[in-house]
């Protein structure tokens, strides 16, 4: 009961606040109602008993990644409108892809009602107080179990951080 | 009875203790951090040889009060270009995240609102990391100038002493094994160290982080009165501004007590482990009494007699609190056991934190502040790497230890002269470097602004 209600209030914010972040004209707005999207993710996390889940949202997407996207907007000229908001074209492109994504969407939760067993699989929750530490759970999982994937996609983060380091200073250094 | 109040009645009795220092926090910080104003300018008078605030009250004690008195009843002034939902935003979201990661540390065995979670100082540490987008949303609101200025400096600088930070932390993380707060505060207890002496460069390195994230001198860049007006409170007069001022001195605390939970051995006394040093449980006692017989000695030296009966009953509380020591001491042989866990355990966690903040006032009577470059040259170019390196040599020194049996204490000094070796030769290499980039900087005249600078 409890865990449903806090569910559903987190789940609405979380859709409302989507919802205002694409609508809003000012960018700042914008970011300020993805923070609020990315914390009612984290509360999720949280009702979910996924507790280091959650506080790696808020460090690195709202701690992080927003501060540099707030950053970065700053810097911008926020009131001169991009020309493919007024694209025609862009606009069918957009709702055939949403329209799309819907499709899928409905799909997935049709197939997922049909029977008990059958389409998605929800295993047996375990009872919130039973549950093992998630962060032991998670460290386990990613330098035990995955430990080569994991190094691997590292690797890849890294390549793109040099990548991203060496094409900015190609840029600034050129006379 | 009605159901609904019959279950809230039921939450509150499980829960009252929580409730009660959850309300505590809420109501007392404010108060706390209008005290540590006042102290703040007491040892800024000291050190500039003046006596500083002395009027309000027997040694300016009533001054925070009148302070706040004063802030309270200006007037509250919204700039008519400001983004009016942004502006009222933003003082608000710097001291909710404040106190909200207050939430999760123990001021002592018992004086904890969250406990038990597992996450712990990450807690405290990714909220408290929520503070910073008071600051810049608020600099962008107020459409001035110097407050983009200072909110653009304020993100930079967080970005880069925010990574200093968390290897910092993982340093301490990886002794203490565990993210816990009360886990972290037992397992130093067990190890019979406080992990200030096991791993000095993290927390060397994280004391410079943490007083670059509150934004104090000399890492006050964001609001560099000489430069920026008040940087990104510029625009910003009476209650909202003292909210922003209320946050800063509340993120002062939450630095510490993180500080003071990893490094500096949480609640409990120095050599805790030590028998023969029990005499030291008497320190609390003894060291109130003394600030009560002060107190009688300077009452009759006030120029007021509202003053002296002011000073006589400052004497008297100290008094009191010190009498509620001495009964639950473990000299006094009561069954006050419980009683004497909590309150010895706040009383060492408050000492810590506030030779802690200490050192932030020390700094910043001494210093003088930092260019903007410098400021990223040492987050970057040492710091940075300070840390990393540091991270990687207490996990050799972890793994020595556990792995082939050496001595703990040896892997660690061995380690730790790693770590000032590097730390050295980084030193040097990064002055060949900077002698290098002013040189040039020099010849290229053209050059003239520095990029980060806004």
């Amino acid at each position: 009961m409890l865990d449903s209600v806090i569910f559903y209030f987190f789940a609405g914010i979380a859709v409302i606040s989507a919802a205002l972040m694409i609508t809003r004209r000012n960018a700042i707005h914008s970011a300020v109602f993805l923070i609020t999207t990315l914390l009612a993710t984290a509360g999720i996390f949280l009702q979910l008993r996924a507790e280091f889940l959650f506080i790696s949202q808020i460090i690195l997407y709202v701690g992080g990644i927003m501060v540099l996207f707030i950053f970065v907007i700053m810097l911008v000229r926020l009131d001169v409108p991009l020309p493919q908001i007024r694209s025609r074209t862009r606009k069918w492109i957009a709702l055939l892809v949403a329209l799309a994504v819907g499709v899928e969407a409905g799909v997935v939760i049709f197939l997922a009602r049909k029977a008990p067993g059958q389409g998605l699989l929800i295993p047996d929750p375990a009872p919130a107080d039973k549950l093992p530490p998630n962060t032991e759970e998670l460290a386990n999982s990613l330098f035990r179990t995955y430990l080569l994937p994991f190094e691997v996609a590292s690797v890849l983060l890294l390549v793109a951080m040099v990548g991203a380091v060496v094409m900015a200073k190609k840029r600034t250094d050129a006379p | 009875m009605n159901p609904t109040l019959h279950s809230i009645l039921a939450f509150v009795e499980t829960w009252w203790v929580e409730l009660l220092c959850a309300v505590l926090i809420v109501l007392v910080v404010p108060l706390i951090a209008g005290y540590i104003v006042l102290v703040e300018r007491k040892v800024m008078a000291d050190m500039q040889a003046r006596l500083g605030p002395m009027r309000v009250g027997p040694h300016g004690l009533l001054q925070p009060i009148a302070d706040a008195l004063k802030l309270l009843i200006k007037e509250d002034l919204i700039p008519h270009n400001a983004d009016q939902f942004i502006f009222w935003l933003a003082p608000v979201l710097s001291m909710t995240a404040a106190l909200t990661s207050m939430g999760a540390v123990a001021f002592g065995p018992w004086f904890q609102v969250a406990r038990d979670i597992n996450i712990g100082l990450l807690f405290v540490v990714g909220v408290s990391a929520l503070g910073p987008f008071g600051i810049v949303l608020g600099g962008w609101a107020s459409n001035n100038h110097y407050s983009i200025i200072g909110a653009l400096r304020s993100t930079a600088q967080l970005i880069s002493y925010e990574t200093t930070a968390g290897f910092a932390l993982v340093s301490g993380f990886l002794l203490a094994g565990t993210l816990n707060v009360r886990a972290i505060v037992e397992t130093q207890r067990t190890d019979h160290a406080w992990y200030v002496f096991l791993a000095p460069v993290g927390f060397f390195t994280y004391l410079i982080a943490s007083i670059a994230e509150t934004n104090r001198a000399p890492f006050d860049l964001p609001e560099a009165e000489s430069e920026l007006v008040a940087g990104y409170m510029t625009e910003y007069s009476g209650f909202r501004w003292s909210l922003y001022f209320l946050a800063e001195y509340a993120n002062m605390i939450v630095v510490a007590s993180v500080g003071t939970t990893l490094f500096l051995g949480g609640w409990l006394r120095p050599f805790s482990s030590v028998h023969w040093l029990g005499w030291l449980d008497a320190a609390p006692t003894l060291l109130l009494a003394a600030v009560g017989a002060y107190c009688v000695f300077r009452a009759g030296k006030q120029p007021s007699r509202v003053q002296s009966l002011f000073m006589w009953a400052v004497a008297f509380a100290c008094f009191v609190v010190a009498a509620i020591f001495a009964l639950a001491s473990p000299f006094s042989h009561l069954p006050l056991e419980k009683m004497h866990d909590g309150l010895y355990g706040a009383f060492w966690f408050l000492l810590k934190d506030s030779a802690y903040i200490y050192i932030f006032m020390w700094l910043r009577f001494t210093l003088p502040r930092f260019r903007f470059d410098q400021l990223m040259r040492l987050g970057w170019h040492i710091l940075i790497p300070l840390a990393l390196i540091n991270v990687v040599d207490v996990g050799v020194a972890l793994a020595l230890s556990s792995e082939f049996g050496l001595n703990r204490w040896l892997a660690m000094v061995v380690t730790t002269a790693a770590t000032l070796g590097a730390a050295t030769l980084l030193l040097r290499w990064n002055d060949k470097y900077s002698a290098a980039a002013s040189a040039s900087l020099l010849a290229d005249s053209s050059v003239v602004e520095d990029p980060h600078a806004g």
